[in-house]
Protein backbone atom coordinates (compact mmCIF):
# COMPACT_ATOMS: atom_id res chain seq x y z
CA UNK A 1 0.00 0.00 0.00
CA UNK A 2 1.57 3.55 -1.05
CA UNK A 3 1.20 5.65 1.18
CA UNK A 4 -0.71 8.71 0.51
CA UNK A 5 1.73 11.79 0.62
CA UNK A 6 0.00 15.09 0.84
CA UNK A 7 0.70 17.45 -2.69
CA UNK A 8 4.54 19.38 -2.01
CA UNK A 9 2.70 22.69 -1.45
CA UNK A 10 4.62 25.94 -3.01
CA UNK A 11 6.11 27.47 0.00
CA UNK A 12 6.58 31.08 0.18
CA UNK A 13 10.20 31.93 -1.00
CA UNK A 14 12.60 33.00 1.31
CA UNK A 15 15.55 35.49 1.63
CA UNK A 16 18.22 32.68 -0.34
CA UNK A 17 15.68 32.36 -2.86
CA UNK A 18 16.38 36.11 -4.46
CA UNK A 19 19.02 38.01 -6.58
CA UNK A 20 20.42 40.32 -4.05
CA UNK A 21 19.63 44.20 -4.58
CA UNK A 22 20.33 47.56 -2.99
CA UNK A 23 17.12 47.66 -1.41
CA UNK A 24 16.99 44.16 0.00
CA UNK A 25 20.48 44.23 1.46
CA UNK A 26 19.97 48.12 3.16
CA UNK A 27 16.33 46.29 4.65
CA UNK A 28 18.68 43.47 6.09
CA UNK A 29 21.05 45.74 6.68
CA UNK A 30 18.44 47.39 9.25
CA UNK A 31 17.85 44.50 10.83
CA UNK A 32 21.22 43.35 11.23
CA UNK A 33 22.07 46.73 13.06
CA UNK A 34 18.87 47.22 14.61
CA UNK A 35 20.10 44.10 16.38
CA UNK A 36 23.57 44.99 17.21
CA UNK A 37 22.29 48.02 18.66
CA UNK A 38 19.66 46.23 20.92
CA UNK A 39 22.52 44.18 22.50
CA UNK A 40 24.90 47.02 22.30
CA UNK A 41 23.32 48.42 24.87
CA UNK A 42 24.56 46.04 27.44
CA UNK A 43 27.90 47.44 26.69
CA UNK A 44 26.61 51.38 27.25
CA UNK A 45 24.65 50.24 30.06
CA UNK A 46 27.74 48.38 31.88
CA UNK A 47 29.85 51.35 30.96
CA UNK A 48 27.58 53.99 32.59
CA UNK A 49 27.15 51.14 35.29
CA UNK A 50 30.72 51.27 35.96
CA UNK A 51 31.04 55.18 35.72
CA UNK A 52 28.30 55.19 38.75
CA UNK A 53 30.46 52.38 40.88
CA UNK A 54 33.40 54.80 40.76
CA UNK A 55 37.00 55.59 39.89
CA UNK A 56 38.23 52.04 39.88
CA UNK A 57 35.33 49.86 37.47
CA UNK A 58 35.49 53.29 35.10
CA UNK A 59 39.17 52.87 34.46
CA UNK A 60 38.54 49.06 33.86
CA UNK A 61 35.99 50.02 31.37
CA UNK A 62 37.58 52.75 29.71
CA UNK A 63 40.49 50.27 29.40
CA UNK A 64 38.40 47.80 27.52
CA UNK A 65 36.93 49.81 25.49
CA UNK A 66 40.08 51.95 24.29
CA UNK A 67 41.97 48.05 23.69
CA UNK A 68 42.06 47.11 20.08
CA UNK A 69 39.02 44.72 20.46
CA UNK A 70 37.01 47.83 22.30
CA UNK A 71 37.40 49.76 19.62
CA UNK A 72 36.64 47.41 16.59
CA UNK A 73 33.71 46.91 18.78
CA UNK A 74 33.21 50.61 19.35
CA UNK A 75 33.77 51.31 15.48
CA UNK A 76 30.80 48.73 14.54
CA UNK A 77 28.84 50.16 17.15
CA UNK A 78 29.03 53.43 15.92
CA UNK A 79 28.54 52.52 12.26
CA UNK A 80 25.30 50.21 13.04
CA UNK A 81 24.22 53.23 14.79
CA UNK A 82 24.39 55.98 11.71
CA UNK A 83 23.12 53.35 9.68
CA UNK A 84 20.47 52.73 11.60
CA UNK A 85 19.51 55.83 11.50
CA UNK A 86 20.45 57.34 7.69
CA UNK A 87 18.24 53.69 6.85
CA UNK A 88 15.45 55.17 9.39
CA UNK A 89 15.48 58.37 7.50
CA UNK A 90 14.60 56.27 4.23
CA UNK A 91 11.25 54.91 6.20
CA UNK A 92 10.28 58.44 7.13
CA UNK A 93 10.31 59.38 3.32
CA UNK A 94 8.24 55.91 2.53
CA UNK A 95 5.90 56.69 5.58
CA UNK A 96 4.96 59.93 3.94
CA UNK A 97 4.23 57.81 0.71
CA UNK A 98 7.12 58.88 -1.23
CA UNK A 99 10.46 57.77 -2.30
CA UNK A 100 8.56 54.78 -3.96
CA UNK A 101 9.87 54.56 -7.45
CA UNK A 102 12.23 52.13 -8.58
CA UNK A 103 14.98 54.20 -9.10
CA UNK A 104 14.53 56.88 -6.03
CA UNK A 105 14.42 53.40 -3.99
CA UNK A 106 18.05 52.01 -5.83
CA UNK A 107 19.37 55.66 -4.90
CA UNK A 108 18.36 55.77 -1.36
CA UNK A 109 19.25 52.58 -0.89
CA UNK A 110 22.86 53.44 -2.11
CA UNK A 111 22.55 56.84 -0.31
CA UNK A 112 22.49 54.94 3.03
CA UNK A 113 25.27 52.79 2.71
CA UNK A 114 27.27 56.44 1.38
CA UNK A 115 26.17 58.57 3.75
CA UNK A 116 26.33 56.11 7.07
CA UNK A 117 30.23 55.28 6.09
CA UNK A 118 31.18 58.90 5.47
CA UNK A 119 29.17 60.21 8.48
CA UNK A 120 31.03 57.09 10.76
CA UNK A 121 34.42 58.25 9.32
CA UNK A 122 33.72 61.25 10.15
CA UNK A 123 32.47 61.56 13.63
CA UNK A 124 35.86 59.04 14.41
CA UNK A 125 37.99 61.69 12.52
CA UNK A 126 36.61 64.20 14.68
CA UNK A 127 36.75 62.33 17.89
CA UNK A 128 40.28 60.89 17.41
CA UNK A 129 41.10 64.64 16.31
CA UNK A 130 39.52 66.29 19.34
CA UNK A 131 40.69 63.50 22.08
CA UNK B 1 -15.27 53.13 1.34
CA UNK B 2 -16.54 50.01 3.81
CA UNK B 3 -19.72 48.66 1.78
CA UNK B 4 -22.74 47.86 3.77
CA UNK B 5 -21.90 44.41 3.67
CA UNK B 6 -19.08 44.32 5.39
CA UNK B 7 -19.06 41.81 8.59
CA UNK B 8 -17.35 44.76 10.71
CA UNK B 9 -19.69 45.77 12.89
CA UNK B 10 -19.96 49.67 13.51
CA UNK B 11 -18.65 50.21 16.96
CA UNK B 12 -15.07 48.18 15.78
CA UNK B 13 -15.00 50.40 12.57
CA UNK B 14 -14.96 53.45 14.84
CA UNK B 15 -12.82 52.25 17.48
CA UNK B 16 -10.33 51.02 14.62
CA UNK B 17 -8.14 48.40 16.36
CA UNK B 18 -8.41 45.72 13.48
CA UNK B 19 -8.12 41.96 14.32
CA UNK B 20 -4.97 41.92 16.66
CA UNK B 21 -7.10 44.62 18.86
CA UNK B 22 -4.08 46.96 19.42
CA UNK B 23 -4.73 49.43 16.03
CA UNK B 24 -1.77 51.19 15.23
CA UNK B 25 -0.23 51.44 18.39
CA UNK B 26 2.84 49.83 18.08
CA UNK B 27 3.53 51.36 14.68
CA UNK B 28 3.41 54.37 15.80
CA UNK B 29 5.12 54.93 19.03
CA UNK B 30 8.02 53.14 16.98
CA UNK B 31 7.90 55.91 14.75
CA UNK B 32 7.67 58.80 17.59
CA UNK B 33 10.60 57.27 19.18
CA UNK B 34 12.74 57.14 15.97
CA UNK B 35 11.95 60.79 15.74
CA UNK B 36 12.80 61.64 19.47
CA UNK B 37 15.68 59.04 18.91
CA UNK B 38 17.05 61.17 15.71
CA UNK B 39 17.51 63.88 18.09
CA UNK B 40 18.95 62.35 21.11
CA UNK B 41 21.14 59.62 19.02
CA UNK B 42 23.15 62.90 17.93
CA UNK B 43 23.20 64.37 21.21
CA UNK B 44 24.30 60.99 22.49
CA UNK B 45 27.29 60.93 19.73
CA UNK B 46 28.07 64.53 20.64
CA UNK B 47 28.40 63.21 24.60
CA UNK B 48 30.01 60.56 24.04
CA UNK B 49 33.29 62.48 21.68
CA UNK B 50 32.94 64.48 24.44
CA UNK B 51 33.96 62.08 26.66
CA UNK B 52 36.97 60.43 24.83
CA UNK B 53 40.12 60.23 26.51
CA UNK B 54 38.83 62.53 29.87
CA UNK B 55 39.80 61.36 33.46
CA UNK B 56 37.47 59.76 35.87
CA UNK B 57 36.47 63.21 37.55
CA UNK B 58 36.33 65.05 34.05
CA UNK B 59 33.76 62.35 32.99
CA UNK B 60 31.82 62.52 35.71
CA UNK B 61 31.63 66.27 36.14
CA UNK B 62 30.46 66.43 32.70
CA UNK B 63 27.82 62.94 32.55
CA UNK B 64 26.69 64.97 35.82
CA UNK B 65 25.85 68.32 33.97
CA UNK B 66 22.11 68.47 34.76
CA UNK B 67 21.44 69.18 31.05
CA UNK B 68 23.96 66.59 29.77
CA UNK B 69 21.84 64.03 32.27
CA UNK B 70 18.94 64.94 31.25
CA UNK B 71 19.56 64.36 27.60
CA UNK B 72 20.79 61.10 28.48
CA UNK B 73 18.12 59.77 30.51
CA UNK B 74 15.55 60.82 27.47
CA UNK B 75 18.02 58.76 25.12
CA UNK B 76 18.14 55.80 27.40
CA UNK B 77 14.44 56.27 27.59
CA UNK B 78 13.35 56.67 23.86
CA UNK B 79 15.95 54.23 22.53
CA UNK B 80 14.73 51.07 25.59
CA UNK B 81 11.16 51.78 23.95
CA UNK B 82 12.35 51.87 20.05
CA UNK B 83 14.61 48.89 20.43
CA UNK B 84 11.61 46.42 22.34
CA UNK B 85 9.20 47.71 19.52
CA UNK B 86 12.03 46.25 17.22
CA UNK B 87 12.87 43.59 18.28
CA UNK B 88 9.82 42.63 18.98
CA UNK B 89 9.03 42.87 15.34
CA UNK B 90 11.72 40.59 14.51
CA UNK B 91 10.23 37.94 16.80
CA UNK B 92 7.18 37.67 15.58
CA UNK B 93 8.70 37.34 12.06
CA UNK B 94 11.13 34.76 12.98
CA UNK B 95 10.06 32.60 15.87
CA UNK B 96 7.24 30.01 14.85
CA UNK B 97 6.02 28.14 17.70
CA UNK B 98 3.44 29.77 20.00
CA UNK B 99 5.07 29.31 23.58
CA UNK B 100 8.29 30.24 22.04
CA UNK B 101 7.38 33.46 20.53
CA UNK B 102 5.47 34.27 23.73
CA UNK B 103 8.57 33.87 26.21
CA UNK B 104 10.78 35.73 23.68
CA UNK B 105 8.71 38.86 23.40
CA UNK B 106 8.42 38.71 27.12
CA UNK B 107 12.49 38.30 27.98
CA UNK B 108 12.42 41.30 25.53
CA UNK B 109 10.37 43.51 27.58
CA UNK B 110 12.05 42.56 30.68
CA UNK B 111 15.54 43.08 28.93
CA UNK B 112 14.40 46.18 27.21
CA UNK B 113 13.46 47.10 30.96
CA UNK B 114 16.31 45.62 32.43
CA UNK B 115 18.68 47.57 30.19
CA UNK B 116 16.79 51.15 30.70
CA UNK B 117 16.91 50.43 34.84
CA UNK B 118 20.44 49.88 35.17
CA UNK B 119 21.39 53.07 32.73
CA UNK B 120 18.48 55.51 34.17
CA UNK B 121 20.04 54.27 37.91
CA UNK B 122 23.97 55.27 36.61
CA UNK B 123 22.72 58.58 35.20
CA UNK B 124 20.89 59.64 38.33
CA UNK B 125 23.69 58.27 40.96
CA UNK B 126 26.59 60.24 38.83
CA UNK B 127 23.82 63.40 38.75
CA UNK B 128 23.42 63.55 42.32
CA UNK B 129 26.53 63.22 43.25
CA UNK B 130 27.99 59.40 42.81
Amino acid sequence: MAEVKPAARPLSPHLQIYRWSWTMAMSVAHRVTGTGLYLGTVLIAAWLVAAASGPAAFDTAQAIAGSLLGRLVLFLYSFSLIHHMVGGLRHFVWDMGKGYEPETRMNMAKFTLVASVSLTVLVWIVALVLR
Amino acid sequence: MLSNSSMRTPLGRVRGLGSAKSGTGHFWLQRVTAVSNLILTIIFIGIVIALVGRPYPAAVALLSNPLVAILMLLFILSACIHMRLGMQVIIEDYVQSEGAKVLAVMANTFFAIAIGAASVYAVLKLSFGG
